[in-house]
């Protein structure tokens, strides 16, 4: 088991560096000169020349490279260009509304789709199935962010019970800033059930007809024992891989929903990186970003190691 | 002479496709949007650029089907006009997703120097969440049409590369490839006729749903002002354009995004159906 999980990190590095370098090319294929596309066009000569100067431009692509290798592994993401302060840092300060965010967003998910999905699986081909059935993939089919605007419309400016955007400003209480997360963590949340909810189902309908449920059905067991004790337990591992996954893409929700909501969160720094051509901050949110989603994806498989005494390596 | 040429009793793809209740209503509703999309010059009432002040903002009615926006345009034109541009950037994307993908697996499952580094590219690209890896390239190559194709296309080639991929892997392995490989045929040929051929099916299903995922993501790239110029209607522009009118003229976001939801569930729909229609096996009751 030792020799399994050293495998893994040791996988999980080799992503990680490929990603690195991924990220590397993506900031380097930018056409024409990114110093001057991010100062815009009343930059003079000098001033391309010395923010060139900063961000290494000047230097030949493998010196960059190495550079930024070196750079990366003393922890250190740049400088914005037009935060001007360290990436780590801007990341770092609008880390809290993202991760309250995706955390209500899968909680919602999963207290939609676990549910529905065993009690979809459990009276398969019943009305409440086809319907279960049917919402899932509508649900798949919704742009968060429309489902957002359509939230906003009615809960914040018809019944005015919610707010329609912001954390609350600087003062707010906890309590006041979570508030300001119900209306894009349900727009969140009821788009990522969908996936959550297929896959419970699928998941349940494979150990439903196994043996030992029948056994335990034929020792006298209640239904909700026989349902929740035998059969959601085993189906639970696909079902966890699904939650864990759905957290990890969630993020990429995240950009778009902080946006509708004008949450102050990683996925809105990100758009505004992008319109302005912050460089940095584009490079370092997208490491870490996809750092979160390769861990997820190896604390998963660990967390398989946990609960299932038949996964041994 | 080809009918009766085919085995006794084999149903024809036609009642195939009438089996099954999904996937004839995935392609009907598929087909009308698809129609409305092409004919909207036959169509549509106006112009979708025809500007008219003294008609902004008009809610729904007999004369303007979707209402007008705040320059007086009516939505039901921009919103059959925009669906165009929408269903060209989730094909365009698809397709070029397909060929970078299928090429890629194809090379990492029939060369074992080659699998190591692709599979890695392809961990490697699935890590980064498909939005943020599509604005960040939008960001590097410049926001442009062709661009959001290329990013779209980029960001989902590796789904289908890693069921190519696989599936290569186990095909290259039997008797019928080692007996073409025996034989003196081309690598490129056993390829393309003998693995490739097999793989047209999972290939064609991921495709419908990638289609699906790429016009989710073009809607969101416009939405969020980095996909196309905002001036140029798709659905996801009009949104953004509709947002800043929220409980003035909700008719504004409404229908362009009623619109991408039909699409995108008739895609499920139709690639739901292909899966359970080409290789029952692959449906697992999803």
């Amino acid at each position: 088991m030792t020799r399994y999980v050293m495998q893994r990190i040791l996988g999980m590095l080799a992503v990680m560096f490929t990603v690195v370098t991924i990220v590397f090319i993506i900031v380097r294929v930018a056409p024409g000169d990114p110093a001057a596309v991010m100062l815009g066009p009343d930059a003079t000569a000098a001033d391309i020349a010395g923010l060139r100067s900063r961000l290494g431009l000047d230097q030949s692509l493998p010196t960059q490279y190495v550079l930024f290798l070196g750079q990366l592994l003393r922890g250190d993401l740049g400088q914005s260009i037009f935060l001007n302060m360290p990436v780590l840092s801007a990341l770092a300060e609008r880390a809290e509304p993202t991760f309250f965010l995706t955390l209500f967003s899968i909680l919602i998910a999963s207290a939609i789709a676990l549910p529905v999905g065993i009690l979809s699986a459990y009276k398969r081909g019943s009305l409440f199935d086809q319907v279960a059935t049917t919402f899932a993939m509508f649900a798949a089919s919704i742009p968060s962010f429309w489902l957002g605007l359509i939230l906003i419309q009615v809960f914040a400016v018809r019944y005015g019970w919610m707010p329609a955007s912001g954390y609350g400003g600087p003062d707010a209480s906890f309590l006041e800033r979570l508030r300001h997360l119900v209306l894009p963590a349900l727009a969140l949340g009821i788009v990522s059930s969908a996936l959550i909810t297929r896959f419970t189902r699928a998941s349940m309908l494979d150990v439903l007809n196994d043996d030992y449920v029948r056994t335990a059905r034929s020792k006298g067991m209640g239904e909700w024992g026989v349902v929740m004790k035998h059969a959601f337990k085993n189906a639970l591992i696909p079902v966890l891989t699904v939650v864990g996954l759905t957290a990890a893409l969630l993020i990429s929700g995240a950009v778009v929903t902080e946006t509708v909501f004008s949450l102050p969160g990683i996925g809105n720094l990100v758009v505004s990186a992008v319109l302005r051509r912050d460089y940095p901050v584009i490079q370092g949110a997208l490491l870490v970003i996809a750092a979160l989603y390769v861990l997820i994806n190896f604390l998963i498989d660990m967390l398989y190691l946990a609960i299932d005494p038949r996964v041994r390596y | 002479m080809a009918a009766s040429s085919a085995p006794a009793g084999r149903p024809r793809l036609a009642s195939l496709i009438l089996q099954r209740k999904t996937l004839l209503i995935g392609l009907i509703v598929l087909t009308i949007i698809a129609l409305l999309a092409i004919l909207a010059p036959l169509i549509a009432p106006y112009s979708p650029s025809r500007l008219s002040v003294v008609n902004r903002l008009k809610p729904p009615s007999e004369r303007w089907f979707f209402g007008t926006d705040e320059f007086g345009r009516d939505v039901f034109s921009r919103t059959i006009y925009a669906g165009q541009l929408s269903l060209l950037v989730g094909a365009a994307a698809t397709v070029l997703a397909a060929v970078l993908g299928i090429t890629l697996g194809l090379m990492a499952g029939f060369f074992r120097k080659l699998d190591g580094v692709i599979a890695r590219i392809i961990d490697a690209m699935m890590a980064f969440p498909d939005i943020l890896l599509a604005i960040s390239l939008v960001a590097a190559l410049g926001p442009s049409l062709a661009t959001v194709i290329v990013a779209l296309g980029i960001v989902y080639a590796p789904r289908l590369a890693r069921i190519v991929r696989a599936s290569t892997l186990i095909i290259r392995e039997l008797p019928y490839v080692e007996a073409a490989r025996a034989l003196g045929v081309p690598t490129w040929k056993i390829m393309t006729r003998h693995v490739l051929r097999n793989l047209v099916s999972p290939i064609l299903v991921q495709a419908t749903f990638i289609f699906a995922y790429a016009m989710l993501a073009e809607a969101s790239l416009s939405f969020l002002g980095v996909g196309v110029s905002p001036e140029i209607p798709t659905w996801g522009t009009m949104i953004a354009g509709g947002r800043q009118y929220i409980g003035q003229a909700d008719w504004m976001m409404l229908f362009p995004g009623a619109a991408i939801v039909l699409t995108v569930l008739s895609l499920q729909l139709v690639g739901d159906g292909l899966r359970d229609l080409l290789d029952p096996r692959l449906r697992k009751d999803l």
